[in-house]
């Protein structure tokens, strides 16, 4: 059982339940820290920390306690809820913006109706120094590491406004102040921030919800009887029940019962999953209709919603190829914006006035905008994973999703991945000498003990038809091409048809592979096999073709039964014939031809051609999505996500061009505006306050792309 | 006169601000493993030099509540960290010879991991 709190009893109903992510853990037994420490807290009702996850499960009293509590009793231990501290910030910018705005408005206000210099200059201190406090705070700390960063620019820029107010106020320095412009600029900059903040916290979303997938305790069953313990305590082996309504605490195989389980939450497939013995579940999937107990395969960190979590994560962290110019211009950005101020301030001193050469210098430094250049790629990188993540589709890293968008070309295995990998004996033949058991029996006998789905496939009918298998001596395999081997003295072949007849022909054109069993040239019966294709399998070739992107079939099967697949799927070009160690020279084979490939296999027996291919994609056996020669992963069995993937990686490619284009543009347009003259401070405030805001805004709004 | 010391001024800043900013030369760190890195207005130090194929400690302690210096970056590495604040975040690594540039969440503060 989990431990409850003895402070609200279990009875309560307002309590609730929620998952927190926590930063500042180093290993696991920062987790049980954290745990005690939150089980002691009043108002809190049970608590579950996950290191691997690095997430607290707390189920709590919202009247007694809260997240600002929570947060406050395991600070002094060196950790700190990630979530919270984004509220504060959000929160913060949000009472600056208020206090900041309604000086900017009153100052307005004062110098248009001829309100006292001195009321001005208080209003305006308090915004420069109270308000604006931030700015110089980071540029004091950025000089003193020699680097600077928008804060600077803003710092400076303001600075110089008031100054000049101050002095002219102060010191009956010659002109008029512009109190105005320095408060106006601190509100308008400080909305961005705000707003800014508030967006960014949306970004990454998705990959929140994957998090809290999880649940925090299961029902084991030890010595007979059933249990409820925290997940973390689940070791594999443990025989776990999870009953209709309740989640799939860990991964694992059903040992008994039936159900169905929504897995659209971690797989992106919306119909929920006939499961019975044998078949395996996945943890944080949602159990809709009768009780199961399972066996835990996976725990911690080896689930596949733990490899999920970190293989978007690791996505989000990655470079994109586009971004390097970015990284280029950002080292030097917000100096050559100062030096370009200072151009700015002596060019009108010596071609116009002192006076519009300040003005002018102002607006350089607050135009400039190098966070949008900053948040162009990551914002959109972040919402294009975690979308495509919540569709079951895995993007290894940036440069997969760059390359991924080029894409005009598909090429897939057939076995295992148009088809369900799970072929059955359709057809046997026999002669006069041998009838259809002693065919299948005496091919059963040589493929005994083989792991090939041809084998499994004959093996299982001699198994349905009770046969007895004969001993083999001398077995040989012939590297795609069959086997061989001695039975009662008379050495069998089984394998590829040595020769064409027209019931072989008449088989294969209907798509089957076929085998035949011969004593050396001289054929003594026919076997033919055929694989389910998979129900997605025509309409995703029709939607790769719809965005037209050519699509090929390889496969180890000869020509003719080539050529039928490919047929009942609309796909126009095959590669047939091709031995498994040879997938890769017909990769290759497409790219000499010019098109940028991508291979669609099942990630363990055609790796090589994954990782030949311009982008490898693969289809998630079981529950392992970690695969290393895949750019795009597969989480289900779905073959329309395939398409899905190629159009989102281009829509997010999209989001960030146009990012770029938009935080490039803006700088090289605007810098050189302000610099002429031609744009007020103030404008240029509320032009850089909509800058960095429109790219997030830009980037969240891939999350309303038409999947279909 | 005067426009003539005006030009000279800016043309002096210019060249200050130059130096000041991008003339500044990388420090001839000692190869560590185990690196502490306070996170203030950039990073100090903002070049770390480790060992190549070791384990490293990297610790990164942001003092600084500069939004955009919450998060850490080090693309290449395939590493992002949130930094709270006054918290040790620690990183254990072992990477390849090679240089991995970090970055802060807007890109505007930067850092280099060496590994040699």
């Amino acid at each position: 059982m989990a431990l409850r709190n003895e402070h609200v009893p279990w009875e309560i109903d307002c309590r609730m339940t929620k998952t927190f992510s926590i930063t500042g853990m180093h290993c696991a037994s920062c987790a049980v820290n954290i745990q005690r420490v939150l089980r002691k807290l009043p108002g809190v009702a049970a608590a579950t920390v996950n290191f691997a996850t690095e997430k607290a499960q707390v189920e709590y009293d919202p009247e007694q306690v809260d997240e600002v509590k929570i947060n406050e009793a395991i600070r002094p231990l060196g950790y700190a809820i990630a979530g919270e501290k984004k509220i504060d910030e959000v929160a913060r910018w949000k009472w600056k913006f208020i206090v900041g705005g309604v000086i900017s408005v009153i100052s307005i206000w004062g110098s248009f109706t001829g309100m006292s210099w001195s009321i001005l200059l208080v209003l305006a201190t308090i915004s420069q120094f109270g308000v604006g406090w931030d700015f110089y705070r980071t540029t004091w700390a950025s000089l003193r590491n020699r680097m600077a960063n928008m804060d600077v620019l803003i710092a400076i820029g303001t600075s110089v406004a008031y100054g000049y107010s101050a002095a002219v106020t102060l010191f009956g320095v010659k002109g008029e102040p512009y109190f105005d412009t320095s408060v106006t600029i601190i509100a308008l900059i400080i909305l961005g921030k705000w707003l800014e903040a508030r967006a960014r916290g949306k970004t990454s979303e998705a990959i929140k919800k994957l998090m809290g997938l999880q649940p925090k305790t299961a029902k084991v069953i030890r010595d007979g009887k059933e249990m409820e313990i925290e997940i973390e305590k689940i070791v594999v082996g443990d025989k776990i029940r999870v009953r209709p309504g309740e989640k799939v605490p860990v991964d694992g195989v059903v040992e008994s019962g039936e159900t169905s389980i929504d897995e659209s939450m971690v797989t992106g497939e919306s119909i929920p999953v006939y499961k019975h013995e044998g078949d395996t579940v996945i943890g944080g999937t949602l159990n809709t209709t009768g009780t199961v107990i399972f066996t835990a395969k996976k725990v911690g960190s080896e689930t596949m919603l733990a490899q999920i979590i970190k293989m978007v994560e690791e996505a989000q962290a990655s470079r994109a190829p586009i971004q390097k110019l970015v990284d280029v211009i950002s080292g030097y950005f917000v100096p050559v914006v100062l030096m370009l101020a200072v151009a700015t301030f002596a060019g009108w001193y010596v071609f116009g006035s002192a006076f519009g050469g300040m003005l002018a210098a102002i607006a350089v430094l607050i135009i400039a905008c190098p966070c949008a250049l900053g948040l162009a790629t990551p914002t959109a990188l972040v919402v294009g994973t975690g979308l495509a993540a919540q569709h079951g589709i895995l993007i290894k890293d940036a440069e997969a999703l760059e390359i991924a968008h080029k894409i005009n070309h598909v090429v897939f295995d057939k076995t295992g991945t148009l088809t369900e990998g799970k072929p059955v004996v359709t057809d046997i033949k026999g002669s006069l000498d041998f009838a259809r058991d002693d065919i299948l029996a005496l091919a059963a006998s040589l493929e005994a003990g083989s792991e090939h789905p041809l084998a499994k496939a004959i093996l299982e009918a001699a198994e349905k038809a009770a046969l007895q298998l004969a001993k083999v001596e001398k077995f040989e395999g012939l590297a795609g091409e069959g086997v061989k081997g001695i039975i009662n003295k008379k050495e069998y072949r089984l394998g590829k048809p040595l020769a064409e007849t027209d019931e072989i022909k008449k088989l294969e054109s209907e798509g089957k592979t076929v085998v035949v069993l011969g004593i050396k040239e001289k054929t003594l019966g026919v076997i033919a096999i055929a694989d389910t294709i998979r129900e997605t399998a025509k309409e995703a070739v029709a939607q790769l073709q719809k965005q037209k992107i050519e699509v090929s079939l390889i496969t180890g099967d000869n020509p003719r039964t080539a050529a039928a697949i490919a047929d009942q799927l609309g796909i126009k070009r095959y590669f047939a014939q091709v031995l498994p160690a040879d997938k890769e020279k017909a990769v290759r084979q497409l790219q000499a031809e010019g098109k940028t490939v991508a291979m669609v296999g099942d990630g363990v027996n055609d790796a090589p051609a994954l990782s030949a291919a311009n982008v490898g994609i693969a289809m998630a056996t079981g529950t392992d999505v970690a695969m290393e020669a895949a750019g795009i992963t597969l989480v289900n069995k779905d073959l329309r996500s395939i398409p899905l993937a190629l159009k989102l990686s281009r829509a997010t490619l999209w989001k960030i061009k146009t990012n770029l284009f938009w935080a490039f543009g803006y700088n090289v347009i605007l810098i050189p505006v302000a610099a002429l003259g031609l744009l007020s401070p103030i404008l240029a405030s509320a032009a850089m306050a909509t800058s960095s805001l429109s790219v997030v805004t830009n980037s969240l709004l891939l999350k309303r792309i038409k999947l279909a | 006169m005067d426009k003539i010391i005006v030009l000279a001024g800016a043309v002096g800043l210019i060249g200050l601000i130059y130096w000041f900013f991008l003339g500044k030369k990388d420090e001839d760190g000692q190869v560590m493993t185990d690196v502490k890195v306070t996170v203030s207005g950039g990073y100090s130090p903002a070049l770390v030099k480790v060992p190549a194929g070791k384990e490293v400690t990297i610790t990164l302690t942001r003092t600084d509540p500069t939004d955009c210096l919450e998060e850490f970056t080090i693309p290449d590495l395939k590493i992002k960290k949130s930094l709270p604040m006054n918290e040790d975040v620690v990183l254990k690594l072992k990477v390849n010879k090679g240089e991995y540039p970090w970055h802060c969440g807007m890109n505007m503060y930067h850092g280099k991991l060496i590994a040699v």
